[in-house]
C-alpha cells in the first residue's frame, strides 16, 4: 500500500511539473466547450434560397412571402431564369432554389388533378444532412400552404355543407427539449469527448514517454509489482479525469443554459467507471507503442473512430445496420447516451443498468489487456 | 546537390524505420474512408417507436403498417397508457411515440377530425425534427389518398432534386475533408514533430555545424514528407473514385497542383511550429490544437460555416482547410476551372508566403 502511495505522489509530481499540463487541464475544456458547442451545429438558420418564379403571379408572390417569414431560409434572389439560379447554386451563393412553374396560378384553380402545378425544389447536396433538412422545412412550408388553399377552396366552394374529407389533426410535442436549443443536445456529448481525450491521451502517452526517456528501466528493475506500477499510474490520472468532468460541467452550466434534471451522483458514479476502461485502454496503447509519436498517432486514431461512431455528430440510427453494431463496441456511445439520458432526462440506476454492466465489462477487460501487456523485461 | 540527397535519403530512412508509424499513417485513411463512407449517411432506418393506440380500428391499422413499411420506423412496443412513454425515453428504449386518439375511424370524417399525437425525443433536436417530418408526411399522405377518392382539393405537388450529390452520400463531403485532413496532418504535424525531435535528441545541433545551409536542410527534410502526403491524397482519390463513386468532374491536374500548393502551406506551418517549441510534446499539442482543431472543425469539413456565430465564421476565414475545402469542393463535384476558384488559390498562396517569411524570421541557427 505504501508503495501505491509513493507512485501516486511520483505520478503528481510528475505531472504537474510539465509546464504544458495547467493549459491541457484548464484551457482545453474551455475552448472545445466554446468553439466546439459553437461550430459543431447543423442547427440550420440560413439558408439561402433562389427562386425562379415563371409565374409572376400573386399566388406565386404570396408563396415565396412564406419562405421570407421563417428563420431558416434567407431569400438569396429571385428572377424568371433557371440558368441564373444555377449559376446562383454554383458558386455557392444559394444553398436551394425553388421552381414555380408557369401558370401556377391558373392549373392551379382550374382544379383537374392532370394539371396541378408542381414545384421543383434543387438543393445543393454536397453536404446531405443540411440538404435534407432544408427539404423538410421547404416541404413544410409548402404542406401547410397546401392546406390553407385547401380550406379557402372550401370556403369559395361557398356550400353550406363543407365537402366531406377524413381530417387528422396531428400534433406534435418535443420531449426535453421544447425550444429545440442545439447546444442542449451538443454540450453533453462535449463533455463525453473532454473527459475521454483527457483521460486516453494521458495514460497513452504515460508509460511510453518514461520508455523513452529511459526511466522505465529504473522502475523495472525495483521490487514493485506490476499491479501496483499501473495503480500507481492510473489513480491520478483518474482523479484528474473526474476533475476534469466536474469543471468543464461547472462551466457548461455556467456558459450555456442547460438543464441538469438528473442526479450528479449516477453521472458522476458512472464516469469513475468509464474512466476507468479509458484509462485501461490508454496504458493499452502505451505499453504497446515503441514511442510517443506511434502512442499519439494510435490514440489519435482510435479516438477520431470512437467520436464519430459514438452519435455526438451524426444519429446511430441513421448509420447503417452493421455500422450500428459495431457502435456496440464503442465505449464513448455508452457514455453519451448515459449523459443525455441523466442530464436531459433524469434517468436513475435503474433506467441504465444495462449501460452499468456493459461499460464495467469494457473497463476489467481493458484493465486486463493493459496488465498482460505490460512486461517488466525489455 | 549530392548532400542534398543524402540529407533526403536520411531522412527517407528515418520514416521507413518506423514501420507502426508508417502502416497508421497509411492505414489511418484507408479505415476512415471505408468505415464513413458507409457509415455516415443521413437517411434515418429502423429509428425505434412506440404506439399508443386508444381505438385500435382498422385506420389505425392500416397506419401504423404505413409507419414499419416505410423503413423509417421500427415498433418497438404498443404501450398502453402514457405513463409508459416517459419510461421508455428514460431507459433511451425509444426515440418516437405516437398516440392515436379515441374513435378514430369515426372522427376522421367529422368535422373536427381525428386526433394523432407524437410525441418527440428532441434532446436530439435534428433527429427529432426530422422523424417528426417523416411520421406526419406519411399520415398526411395516408389521409391524401383516401381523399382524393372523394374529392380533388388543389394541391401543389413538389419535386425534388439534390444537386451534386443526389443520393445524399456523406462519402462526398468526407474525400474532401479526409484529403484535406490528412495533407495537414502528415504535412504540418509530422514535419513539426520531426524537427523537434531532432531538437529533442541533439542531432539538430550537429547538423547546425554541418557545412549544410540551414535552408537547404529544413528543404531536404521536407521532400519525404511532401512525397509521403501526396502519396496519401491520390490513395484516398482512387479509394473515392472506385469504391464510393465520387465523381472527378473537374481537371485532375489542376486538383493534384491545388493539393501541392496546400501540401506547401502545411509544411510552412510545419516549420513554424517547430521553430517556436523545442520538445515533441509541445509541438503534438500545437499541432492538434492549433492545426488539427481548426481544420476539422471550423474549415466546413462536418460542420457548414454558415451555421457558426459571426466570430467563428472570421476565424474559419484564417485557416488555409477552409479555403482548400472550398477548391477541392468545387473541383470534383461541381467541376470548376481555375477561373472560378483563383481567389481562394491566391489566397492559399499568400498564407504560405506569410507562414514561410515568419518562420524564417524565427528560425535560430544556433541552439541555446
Amino acid at each position: 500500500m505504501r508503495t501505491i502511495l509513493f507512485l501516486i505522489e511520483k505520478e503528481f509530481k510528475q505531472i504537474f511539473r510539465n509546464k504544458g499540463m495547467l493549459p491541457i487541464i484548464f484551457i482545453m475544456p474551455l475552448i472545445q466547450l466554446i468553439i466546439l458547442a459553437n461550430s459543431a451545429t447543423y442547427d440550420i438558420k440560413n439558408l439561402n434560397i433562389y427562386f425562379v418564379d415563371k409565374d409572376m403571379s400573386s399566388l406565386s408572390l404570396i408563396l415565396r412571402n412564406k419562405f421570407t417569414a421563417v428563420e431558416y431560409f434567407k431569400i438569396a434572389g429571385f428572377s424568371q431564369s433557371q440558368v441564373e439560379a444555377e449559376k446562383f447554386l454554383d458558386n455557392g451563393k444559394a444553398d436551394l432554389y425553388i421552381e414555380i412553374p408557369a401558370n401556377f396560378e391558373r392549373n392551379l384553380y382550374k382544379n383537374q388533378l392532370q394539371s396541378m402545378p408542381k414545384l421543383l425544389i434543387v438543393l445543393n447536396a454536397i453536404n446531405g444532412s443540411q440538404a435534407g433538412l432544408g427539404l423538410n422545412y421547404a416541404n413544410a412550408i409548402i404542406g401547410d400552404f397546401n392546406s390553407t388553399l385547401i380550406s379557402n377552396k372550401i370556403l369559395q366552394s361557398n356550400v353550406a355543407i363543407p365537402i366531406q374529407t377524413n381530417t387528422i389533426n396531428i400534433n406534435y410535442s418535443n420531449w426535453y427539449n421544447p425550444e429545440l436549443n442545439y447546444y442542449t443536445f451538443m454540450v453533453p456529448g462535449i463533455l463525453v469527448i473532454l473527459v475521454t481525450m483527457i483521460a486516453t491521451f494521458l495514460s497513452g502517452m504515460n508509460i511510453v514517454r518514461e520508455k523513452e526517456i529511459g526511466t522505465i528501466d529504473q522502475i523495472n528493475v525495483t521490487p514493485i509489482h506490476k499491479y501496483q506500477f499501473l495503480i500507481g499510474k492510473l489513480t491520478p490520472l483518474w482523479i484528474l479525469g473526474m476533475f476534469e468532468l466536474a469543471f468543464g460541467l461547472a462551466a457548461s452550466l455556467l456558459i450555456y443554459d442547460i438543464p441538469f434534471v438528473g442526479s450528479l451522483f449516477v453521472l458522476f458514479t458512472f464516469t469513475a467507471i468509464y474512466l476507468l476502461a479509458c484509462l485501461g485502454l490508454g496504458l493499452l496503447i502505451s505499453s504497446s507503442s515503441e514511442n510517443q509519436q506511434q502512442a499519439m498517432f494510435i490514440s489519435w486514431f482510435i479516438m477520431m473512430i470512437f467520436i464519430l461512431l459514438g452519435g455526438l455528430f451524426t444519429a446511430i440510427e441513421t448509420m447503417p445496420t452493421w455500422v450500428q453494431f459495431i457502435t456496440f463496441l464503442n465505449p464513448v456511445r455508452y457514455f453519451i447516451e448515459v449523459i443525455r439520458l441523466v442530464m436531459l432526462k433524469g434517468s436513475g440506476f435503474a433506467d441504465i443498468k444495462f449501460h452499468f454492466i456493459i461499460i464495467s465489462i469494457f473497463a476489467i477487460i481493458l484493465n486486463l489487456l493493459a496488465v498482460i501487456r505490460y512486461k517488466k523485461t525489455s | 546537390m549530392n548532400r542534398a540527397l543524402a540529407f533526403v535519403l536520411k531522412e527517407f530512412h528515418h520514416i521507413l524505420r518506423d514501420r507502426r508509424s508508417l502502416i497508421i499513417l497509411f492505414g489511418m485513411p484507408l479505415v476512415q474512408i471505408l468505415l464513413f463512407g458507409f457509415a455516415i449517411t443521413n437517411e434515418i432506418k429502423d429509428a425505434k417507436i412506440a404506439i399508443l393506440d386508444y381505438s385500435r380500428d382498422n385506420s389505425t391499422r392500416l397506419m401504423i403498417d404505413r409507419l414499419q413499411a416505410s423503413g423509417y420506423f421500427y415498433v418497438v412496443n404498443y404501450i398502453d397508457n402514457k405513463s409508459q412513454i416517459e419510461a421508455a425515453f428514460r431507459k433511451g428504449e425509444i426515440k418516437l411515440a405516437v398516440i392515436f386518439g379515441n374513435d378514430f375511424e369515426s372522427r376522421l370524417l367529422s368535422s373536427n377530425g381525428a386526433d394523432i399525437q407524437i410525441i418527440a425525443d428532441a434532446s436530439d433536436p435534428n433527429t427529432a425534427s426530422t422523424l417528426i417530418n417523416y411520421v406526419s408526411s406519411i399520415f398526411n399522405k395516408f389521409i391524401l389518398e383516401k381523399n382524393l377518392k372523394l374529392t380533388s382539393p388543389p394541391i401543389i405537388k413538389t419535386e425534388f432534386r439534390m444537386r451534386y450529390n443526389e443520393e445524399l452520400k456523406g462519402v462526398f463531403l468526407f474525400v474532401p475533408g479526409l484529403i484535406t485532413i490528412i495533407l495537414m496532418l502528415v504535412s504540418a504535424m509530422m514535419t513539426s514533430i520531426s524537427i523537434t525531435k531532432e531538437k529533442e535528441a541533439g542531432t539538430m545541433e550537429l547538423m547546425l555545424v554541418s557545412p549544410m545551409k540551414p535552408w537547404l536542410m529544413i528543404f531536404s527534410k521536407l521532400i519525404p514528407y511532401l512525397l509521403l502526403s501526396f502519396l496519401n491524397a491520390i490513395i484516398i482519390l482512387i479509394l473515392g473514385k472506385f469504391v464510393f463513386h465520387v465523381p472527378l468532374l473537374g481537371s485532375l491536374s489542376l486538383l493534384l497542383m491545388e493539393c501541392i500548393l496546400f501540401i506547401f502551406c502545411a509544411l510552412s506551418l510545419g516549420i513554424l511550429i517547430s521553430s517556436i517549441t523545442d520538445s515533441q510534446q509541445t509541438a503534438l499539442m500545437l499541432s492538434l490544437v492549433g492545426l488539427m482543431l481548426p481544420s476539422i472543425l471550423l474549415s466546413g469539413f462536418l460542420f457548414p460555416i454558415e451555421n457558426m456565430p459571426l466570430w467563428l465564421q472570421y476565424t474559419s476565414k484564417v485557416i488555409p482547410a477552409t479555403w482548400f475545402l472550398i477548391i477541392i469542393k468545387a473541383i470534383m463535384l461541381k467541376g470548376s476551372g481555375i477561373e472560378i476558384i483563383w481567389k481562394e488559390t491566391l489566397i492559399i498562396i499568400g498564407l504560405t508566403i506569410l507562414f514561410a517569411i515568419i518562420s524564417i524570421k524565427k528560425f535560430k541557427m544556433r541552439l541555446e
